[in-house]
C-alpha cells in the first residue's frame, strides 16, 4: 500500500494523486494509442466498438451512477445525437463542428425534457424515459422526410481537414478519432467529479433533503445532470451511427437503452472504470457466445441468447457483486494491499430497510 | 434586534395543527433551545425555517428578510444552516466531500467552468478546502477526513453533520437534537463545541434538545412547546420549573389545574 | 355501430393490459418494488398453460390444466422472490428495476428455448365462437376476458381492504422496519405477494393466448401495461384496471381515426402527458420525506 504524504491541497484537487498513478495511466494511454499497430483490422473494429459504447456508458453513468437517476431511454438521445450530427454533415457543416454541436443540441433538448421529468421519482422516471425511447423509435419513422424512416440513412464520409476517416478503409484513424473523444469525455467527467458540480450531483443522489438544506437547487442540479448525460450519450450515438455506416429507427431501439443500463451496472455504478469494463462485456459477449455456440456444434444462432445471458449475468452481479466488475477489482486490490490483514466483512453489505415516501 | 423572527406561524397537516400561532424571536449571538415532549412540533419549526413546509399563515423573517418568499434551497444562502434529527449525510461520499458540499453556497463558478476545470475553479477549490480544514481542526475530524460516511460510527456522523453545517459559515445554526444518541463523553464535547461556536465564531444557535442537562448548561433562553403551542419561555431554570411544562411532560390530568391557569391549553 | 365495435374490442384488450398492470400494482403495493418482468411473467403463464394443454405437448384437458398452471405460476412467483428478490431486500428501487428487467430477458430466453419462437395459440375452450348483439360482434374470449378481469380486480381490491393479510401487505410496504416490530412476517408476506402476482400473470396469459397467438416477445405488452398502471396511479388496483381500459380503448380508435404511424404512439403519448400533468397518476399518493 502506498501512502500519500500530502503537502498541499492540490494533491487532492489534481487528476492523479501521485507520479505512480500518473505514470500508470500514461502507460495505459500509450498502450491504447499503439493498439492499431498490434491488432488486425477486425479487432481494431471491435476495440472501436468498445470505446463507442463506453462514451454512451459514461453519459448514463453520470446520470445513474453519480446523480442516482435511472434512465431507460438513453437510446432516444443517442439517436438524437446521431441524426443531428449526420443531418448537419449533410448540410455541409464540417464534421468536428457538426459532432460537437450534435452533443450540445442533444444536451439542451435532454435538459428541456428533464424539466417535467424531474418531478418524477425512481419508478416514474424509469417508465417515462422508457416511453420516451419507444416514442423516439416511432418518431424517427414518422419524420421520414428528414430521417429516412425505416429505410434509414447512410453515414456521410467523415473528413477532418482533408483527412478522410472511414471505418473500412482507415480503421486505425477511426479508432484514434474515437479514442480522442473518449479522452475528452473522460477528462470532462473527472472535472465534473472534482468540482462543486459533481459534489452537488452526489448530494442529490444521497439525500435530496439535506442537499436542499445545503443550498443545492435540486431541480437545477437534476436538469444539469440529465442534460450533460444526454449530451455525452448523443456524442456516443453519433459515433455509433457513423461507425455502423447505415442506421435507421431500429439502430437505436429501446433495447439499446436497456443494454446501456445493464452495462453500467455490470461495470460498476458510480465508477468511470465501470463504464469501460461494462463496454468490454457488452461488445465482446456476442463474440464469445457465437464462439461457444459454434463449438457446441449447433451451428445456428439461438435467438435471444445474448440478451438472455446478459440478463442472467446482470442478476448474478446485482445479487453477488452489486458494485460491478470495478467493485470486484477494488476488493481484490484492497485484499492484496492489506494482505494478510484484510477482513472478510470489510465490504459487507449493510442491512437496510425500505421506508416508503408515499402516504397510502 | 432579533435575527430570526416567527410571527403567528400556523401549520396544519390535514386536520392536525402541528404549529399553532407560534411567535419566536431569536436574538443575534444567543443560544436558544426549543424543548417539549415528542410530537410538540419542535422539528416542524425547523422544517418551517428550512422552508420544507409552508405555513398556512404567519411570517418568518431572518435578518429582516422574508424567508417565505424564498424556496428551500435559497435559505442557506442567507446564512442559515441546520442538522437533522436522523442524520442526513451523503453516505456514499467521504467526510471531506460532505463538508465540501457545505461550501456550496460560496461557490461562484459556472457549470461550464466546472466542466473544463478552469484555474478559477481550482483557486476556489483551494479556498473551499482551507475553510473546510478549519472546521476539521475545530471538530477534531482529522482521522476521518477520507473515510466514507457509510463506515463511520453514529457519534462521528453526528459530528460530521455539525461540521457540514459549520462549513457553510452560517450566521444561524439550527441543531436538531445534537446530543441524541451520544454517549456522556460525546455529549460533553458537543456542549463545548456549542459554547465555542457561539463565543469564537459568533454564530447564533437554535437547538431542539431533550437533554435538559445540556440545555441548562449552554442555552440562554428556552421556549417550551406542546401541541404546536408555546407554553413557556425564559431561562432554562425558569422553564424547567414552569408548571405548564411539567404538566406537558407528565400528562395534563396530573396537574391540569396549574396548567390551565398558566395558559390556554387544549 | 362502428364506434361500439371499436369500444368493445378495445375494452377486451384493455382488460388484458389491466390484468398485467394489476400484477405491477400488486407487487408495488406490497413491496414498493416495481416488477418490470410482469409482462414476461404473463407470457410465461400463457406458455405454461399452452405446454400443458396443447396436443403437441402434454395435451391435458383445459379445466384440469388451468388450476395446475396457476399453481405452477404461483410457485414460480414465490421462487423468484425467494431466490432473487429476497437477496436485494431493502435495496433501492433502481436496483430492483434493473433486476426485474434482467429477469424478463431471462424468462424470454428460457421460454424461447423450451417452446420455440413461433407464434402459437392456446387450445382453449374460450377461443373461437362469437356472440352477436345487433351489428356488434363480441367473441367469447373477449367476454371471458372482461368478466374475469372485473372479478379478479374486485376480489383483489377486497383482499387488500378487508383481510388481515392484505392489510399486513400494505403495512409491510410502507415501513418494513415498523412492520417487523408489529409482528408482520415481512419476508413471508412478500413471497406471498409474488406468488399472487404469478397467479394474476397466469390468468392474464391464458386470456391473452385465448384471444390470439402468443410468442416469447408478447411480454413487451408489459410496457403498455406500465402506461396503464401509471395512468391509473401506481398504488391503486381499480386504477390499474381503469388505466388498462383507457390504453386499450385508445389504441383501436387511434388506429381508425389517426393517420398511420400515430396509433402506436398514442398510448405512450398519453402516458407522458399524464406524467407531466398528473405525475402520480389520477390518484396522487406521494408526499415528501419526513425529517
Amino acid at each position: 500500500m502506498r501512502f500519500h504524504f500530502k503537502t498541499n491541497y492540490d494533491t487532492d484537487i489534481d487528476l492523479f494523486p501521485d507520479w505512480w498513478k500518473r505514470g500508470l495511466y500514461l502507460a495505459l494511454l500509450v498502450f491504447a494509442m499503439g493498439l492499431p499497430l498490434l491488432l488486425d483490422e477486425f479487432f481494431i473494429g471491435e476495440m472501436t466498438n468498445v470505446l463507442i459504447w463506453s462514451v454512451s456508458g459514461l453519459g448514463l453513468m453520470l446520470l445513474t451512477g453519480q446523480t442516482g437517476q435511472v434512465s431507460l431511454g438513453h437510446s432516444a438521445f443517442m439517436a438524437l445525437g446521431c441524426y443531428a450530427c449526420v443531418l448537419m454533415m449533410e448540410a455541409g457543416v464540417p464534421f468536428i463542428v457538426a459532432f460537437l454541436l450534435a452533443g450540445v443540441i442533444t444536451g439542451v433538448i435532454g435538459g428541456l425534457i428533464a424539466i417535467p421529468a424531474l418531478k418524477l421519482h425512481g419508478v416514474y422516471l424509469a417508465i417515462a424515459t422508457l416511453a420516451l425511447a419507444i416514442l423516439a423509435d416511432d418518431l424517427i419513422v414518422l419524420l421520414a422526410p428528414w430521417t429516412g424512416g425505416v429505410n434509414g440513412k447512410y453515414a456521410p464520409e467523415i473528413n477532418i481537414l482533408g483527412l478522410v476517416i472511414d471505418r473500412w478503409s482507415t480503421p486505425d484513424y477511426y479508432y484514434w478519432m474515437v479514442l480522442v473523444v473518449v479522452l475528452g469525455v473522460t477528462w470532462a467527467y473527472r472535472n465534473i467529479l472534482r468540482s462543486p458540480l459533481g459534489r452537488s450531483f452526489a448530494a442529490v443522489r444521497d439525500s435530496e433533503i439535506s442537499a436542499q438544506a445545503m443550498g443545492v437547487d435540486i431541480a437545477r442540479t437534476k436538469t444539469m445532470a440529465f442534460g450533460l448525460s444526454c449530451a455525452i450519450a448523443g456524442l456516443g450515438g453519433a459515433l455509433m451511427g457513423l461507425f455502423a455506416g447505415a442506421f435507421n429507427n431500429e439502430t437505436f431501439n429501446f433495447l439499446i437503452a436497456i443494454q446501456l443500463v445493464m452495462m453500467v451496472v455490470v461495470g460498476g455504478l458510480g465508477f468511470i472504470h465501470g463504464a469501460f469494463l461494462g463496454a468490454v462485456v457488452v461488445a465482446f459477449l456476442p463474440q464469445l457466445l457465437s464462439i461457444l455456440t459454434s463449438s457446441f456444434g449447433r451451428g445456428m444462432s439461438v435467438p435471444g441468447l445474448e440478451t438472455g445471458v446478459f440478463g442472467f449475468l446482470l442478476i448474478l452481479f446485482i445479487l453477488f457483486e452489486p458494485m460491478g466488475l470495478y467493485g470486484r477489482w477494488l476488493k481484490i486490490r484492497t485484499w492484496a494491499e492489506l494482505f494478510p490483514f484484510a477482513r472478510k466483512d470489510m465490504f459487507k453489505r449493510q442491512k437496510s430497510y425500505l421506508k416508503t415516501e408515499r402516504l397510502r | 434586534m432579533s435575527l430570526l423572527e416567527l410571527k403567528d406561524v400556523t401549520l396544519k397537516f390535514g386536520g392536525l395543527t402541528a404549529v399553532n400561532a407560534l411567535n419566536l424571536s431569536v436574538k443575534e449571538g444567543e443560544v436558544f433551545a426549543l424543548v417539549g415532549p415528542n410530537g410538540a412540533g419542535k422539528s416542524t419549526v425547523f422544517n418551517l425555517i428550512s422552508r420544507f413546509y409552508t405555513p398556512a399563515s404567519g411570517s418568518i423573517r431572518f435578518d429582516g428578510q422574508d424567508l417565505l418568499a424564498r424556496p428551500s434551497h435559497a435559505v442557506p444562502a442567507l446564512g442559515v444552516a441546520r442538522t437533522f434529527q436522523n442524520i442526513e449525510l451523503f453516505h456514499q461520499a467521504t467526510v471531506l466531500q460532505n463538508l465540501l458540499v457545505g461550501r456550496h453556497r460560496h461557490r461562484s463558478t459556472s457549470a461550464l467552468e466546472n466542466i473544463f476545470f478552469t484555474p478559477r475553479v481550482r483557486a476556489e477549490e483551494r479556498a473551499h478546502r482551507e475553510a473546510v480544514e478549519e472546521v476539521i481542526d475545530f471538530l477534531d475530524l482529522q482521522p476521518y477526513r477520507d473515510q466514507r460516511i457509510a463506515g463511520l460510527p453514529y457519534g462521528i456522523r453526528k459530528v460530521v453533520e455539525l461540521g457540514r453545517a459549520l462549513a457553510t459559515k452560517p450566521r444561524l445554526l439550527l441543531l436538531d437534537e445534537p446530543a441524541s444518541g451520544l454517549s456522556v463523553e460525546e455529549t460533553q464535547n458537543m456542549r463545548w463545541w456549542i459554547d465555542d461556536i457561539r463565543r469564537q465564531m459568533g454564530i447564533t444557535v437554535v437547538m431542539v434538545e431533550h437533554d435538559m442537562g445540556l440545555v441548562a448548561r449552554v442555552c440562554d433562553r428556552v421556549v417550551a412547546l406542546d401541541g404546536g403551542k408555546k407554553i413557556a419561555e425564559g431561562t432554562p431554570a425558569q422553564v424547567q420549573s414552569d408548571p405548564a411544562v411539567i404538566a406537558a411532560y407528565l400528562g395534563t390530568s396530573a396537574v391540569s389545574k396549574t396548567a390551565s391557569a398558566s395558559g390556554e391549553r387544549q | 355501430m362502428d364506434v361500439v365495435q371499436l369500444l368493445v374490442s378495445g375494452l377486451a384488450n384493455g382488460c388484458v393490459y389491466g390484468l398485467v398492470a394489476l400484477g405491477f400494482v400488486l407487487i408495488y403495493k406490497a413491496t414498493e418494488a416495481v416488477n418490470f418482468a410482469q409482462g414476461d411473467l404473463m407470457m410465461l403463464g400463457a406458455f405454461v398453460t399452452l405446454g400443458l394443454v396443447n396436443p403437441q405437448y402434454l395435451g391435458m384437458p383445459f379445466w384440469l390444466a388451468l388450476p395446475l398452471a396457476l399453481l405452477i405460476m404461483a410457485l414460480i412467483g414465490y421462487l423468484i422472490d425467494a431466490t432473487i428478490l429476497r437477496a436485494v431486500f431493502g435495496e433501492s428501487q433502481t436496483a430492483i428495476i434493473i433486476l426485474t428487467i434482467a429477469l424478463g430477458f431471462v424468462i424470454r430466453f428460457v421460454v424461447g428455448v423450451i417452446w420455440g419462437h413461433d407464434p402459437q395459440s392456446l387450445h382453449s375452450p374460450l377461443a373461437g365462437g362469437d356472440l352477436r348483439f345487433g351489428g356488434v360482434v363480441l367473441s367469447i374470449a373477449d367476454l371471458a376476458v372482461i368478466i374475469t378481469t372485473l372479478l379478479l380486480t374486485f376480489f383483489l381490491f377486497q383482499f387488500f381492504q378487508r383481510t388481515r393479510i392484505g392489510l399486513a401487505m400494505q403495512a409491510a410496504s410502507q415501513n418494513q422496519m415498523a412492520a417487523y416490530y408489529m409482528g408482520i412476517p415481512v419476508k413471508r408476506v412478500q413471497g406471498l405477494v409474488w406468488a399472487l402476482a404469478g397467479v394474476v400473470a397466469a390468468v392474464a396469459g391464458v386470456l391473452y393466448a385465448s384471444k390470439g397467438a402468443i410468442d416469447p416477445n408478447a411480454g413487451f405488452i408489459g410496457i403498455k401495461a406500465f402506461a396503464a398502471a401509471v395512468i391509473g396511479g401506481f398504488g391503486s388496483l381499480p386504477g390499474a384496471l381503469f388505466g388498462g381500459i383507457i390504453v386499450g380503448v385508445i389504441e383501436p380508435f387511434a388506429a381508425r381515426y389517426l393517420p398511420p404511424g400515430y396509433s402506436q404512439i398514442a398510448p405512450y403519448a398519453l402516458l407522458i402527458l399524464v406524467l407531466v400533468f398528473r405525475p402520480h397518476g389520477l390518484f396522487a399518493q406521494v408526499r415528501t420525506k419526513k425529517v
